[in-house]
């Protein structure tokens, strides 16, 4: 056998993974600087400028990396547009969680080389995440992400919550991956291959060669397998985007985890499970075009005699149900908003679900709104506990007199979650109602109206719980008077994150053109 | 030759007690081990269809999976020694600072 074309293929594909390079040594070159500034007074300073280096580093080389869309090391990873604006916001995420943390009490100046190294290999994991194109690279990806946030969730080593927390996540973390490796290796069995582009096309042939036995009443077994299969590797998705049934590990998590870490799992692993299930259902399980059932029905056909959007509908409905009922009763913040994600969640799986154009990029847009509103939700938790050590809602009381420009800013993010105009919540709820009432007009409408109809009444469920917040912040009266700090850093960010709500609310335009030119899956 | 759904249904009944003891287990290190059956269940499944029908991708994904499912081993003991640590004991019941 001939290696030479296989190490060939490698060598020139490394021109397009230059910024997973940087993010790789970057995080060796962190653990060395760990050590060399181990005595510095300004460590924590230095380490995070270097941190913010190397994703500036990985960012320039983004950047200028040449376009063309196409496969790399030998069909493993997809480099397309689809897969560079999911790495734009994870750099986005990852830097701003950078800064946020830089200036909170949760991570020790002492360990806070390991933290930023181990971010950055969790931030690499989520860029193989979203350019993965083979059962095998996504389910890497997915552990190398998990891993690392495991690590990360029980930071505070002595905490029992932050342990708790890590436990309960890695056992959840390890039977989802279970689940889907199982699934995964069914897929493997029936179609030949793990390569996603050319299990599209065997799952095609696989359905063509069904409907014809179906007809003469057989191959049931087969069918049955391949919903199973599909079922498990959603397991390893659902648990990625915190999705009903896999959700359970997200609250106690986000609890105990340190809370600039929380707001950076509750965006960045959540937007990579989403690039991850477009890449999926859209390349693998929706038609392609230019076949016949393209032609006849959309992009949303039901491939292999199952209705997938019905499927993903349903969970939908379900997850953000179950979130914003759950997220009533909910006195510690950081609890509401785990349920609020979980919530968000199921809005975002509702555009996942019509597997259209407009769906696609209701969900690029409702992802890159959520990480700033939530972002800055979980900053102003931050604010508040750097002063009274709880993110009990009774410490809220009266915020708006103690501490105006926080309270403001979490106003303003509050209501973007819960998607009321003028704020930037509101054009992203308005794409994915709009991908959803696409579809009501075709086959099946009723069942998409449904949807909506569900959708629209659990925001305004939604607006109940987080009204609380805000009665508490604006109408009720403090414990105490004296005003509360806050970094000058977490001030400038909580204005930038309010401004970017309000610019994205009203001028959304760059946003969405910026979305229409990633729309771009690749297919080999 | 062992017909390879003989390896198939071994791995299902595998996958299955290993799911069923991450649910029943109240011992953390039981629970850390059903994980990992379900993991060689799934390898198992990957090699039997890889035999079947010839194809090495099958061969090379269960060397990927055994050196995660060691990563993944370490970062889960490591907690476990902090569960130790903090509680003196590993079963389960007594998780439970973090709920509604």
């Amino acid at each position: 056998m001939d290696y030479l074309p296989f190490i060939q293929e490698n060598l020139r594909s490394t021109a397009w993974f230059r910024p997973e390079l940087a993010l790789t040594f970057g995080a060796v070159l962190l653990f060395l600087l760990d050590l060399v500034w181990r005595d510095a007074a300004t460590r924590v300073s230095r380490l995070s400028a270097a941190t913010l280096v190397v994703l500036g580093v990985a960012a320039a080389l983004l950047a200028v990396q040449p376009a063309d869309a196409q496969m790399l090391f030998n069909g493993m990873i997809a480099n397309d547009a689809l897969s560079i604006f999911f790495k734009w916001l994870f750099l986005a995420a990852a830097a701003l969680t950078v800064i946020i943390s830089a200036q909170a009490k949760d991570i020790r100046p002492e360990r806070s080389g390991e933290f930023q190294a181990i971010l950055l290999t969790v931030v690499l994991g989520l860029f193989l995440m979203a350019s993965s194109a083979n059962l095998l690279m996504i389910y890497l990806s997915l552990e190398l992400v998990s891993i690392g946030s495991y690590i990360l969730t029980g930071f505070k080593k002595g905490d029992r919550k932050a342990v708790e927390a890590s436990l309960k996540y890695v056992i959840y973390g390890g039977v989802a991956s279970g689940v889907m490796l199982f699934g995964m290796s069914y897929l493997y069995g029936l179609t030949g291959t793990a390569d996603l582009p050319e299990m599209a096309r065997r799952i095609g042939t696989l359905s063509q060669t069904m409907a014809q036995a179906q007809a003469m009443g057989g191959q049931a077994a087969i069918r049955l397998t391949l919903i199973l299969a599909v079922i498990f590797v959603l397991a390893g998705i659902g648990y990625k985007v915190a999705a009903v049934p896999w959700h359970m590990w997200c609250p106690d998590v986000y609890e105990g985890a340190p809370t600039p870490f929380t707001g950076f799992l509750s965006v960045g692993p959540k937007a990579a499970g989403f690039a991850v299930a477009l890449r999926f259902f859209y390349g693998a399980f929706a038609a392609q075009p230019g076949t016949p059932l393209f032609d006849a029905q959309g992009l949303g056909a039901a491939v292999a005699g199952i209705p997938w959007p019905a499927v993903i509908g349903v969970v939908a409905a379900i997850t953000m149900t179950l979130g914003n009922f759950t997220a009533l009763g909910q006195t510690n913040l950081k609890r509401l908003l785990a349920y609020s994600s979980i919530a968000h969640a199921g809005y975002t799986l509702m555009g996942l679900s019509a597997l259209s154009k407009t769906g696609m990029q209701s969900v690029m847009i409702y992802m890159s709104i959520y990480l700033i509103m939530n972002l800055g939700a979980f900053l102003a938790v931050i604010v508040v506990a750097q002063t009274t050590g709880s993110e009990s809602i009774y410490e809220y009381r009266g915020l708006g007199k103690r501490a105006p420009l926080a309270a403001t800013a979490f106003a303003v993010f509050l209501f973007s979650l819960t998607g009321i105009p003028p704020f930037a919540g509101f054009i992203g709820k308005y794409y994915l109602f709009l991908a959803v009432l696409e579809r009501a007009s075709g086959p099946a409408g009723n069942w998409w109206m449904a949807l909506a109809i569900c959708g629209a009444l659990n925001s305004a469920v939604s607006l109940y719980y987080y009204a609380r917040v805000l009665k508490a912040m604006f109408l009720e009266s403090p414990y105490r008077d004296e005003p509360m700090g806050a970094a000058i850093g977490h001030r400038m960010l909580l204005g930038a994150f309010s401004a970017a709500v309000l610019v994205f609310g009203v001028a959304p335009g760059l946003l969405v053109q910026w979305t229409e030119r990633s729309l771009q899956l690749f297919r080999g | 030759m062992v017909p390879s759904s003989y390896y198939l249904a071994l791995a299902a009944i595998l996958f299955s007690i290993g799911l069923f003891g991450v649910v029943s287990k109240r011992n953390i290190l039981i629970v850390f081990m059903c994980i990992e059956l379900m993991l060689n269940a799934a390898n198992l499944t990957f090699l039997a269809f890889a035999r079947q029908s010839g194809n090495m991708a099958g061969h090379a994904i269960a060397f990927f999976v055994i050196a995660v499912a060691a990563a993944e081993a370490a970062v889960g003991l490591a907690i476990v020694i902090a569960i130790y640590r903090t509680r003196g004991t590993l079963h389960m019941d007594e998780v439970r600072v973090l709920r509604d």
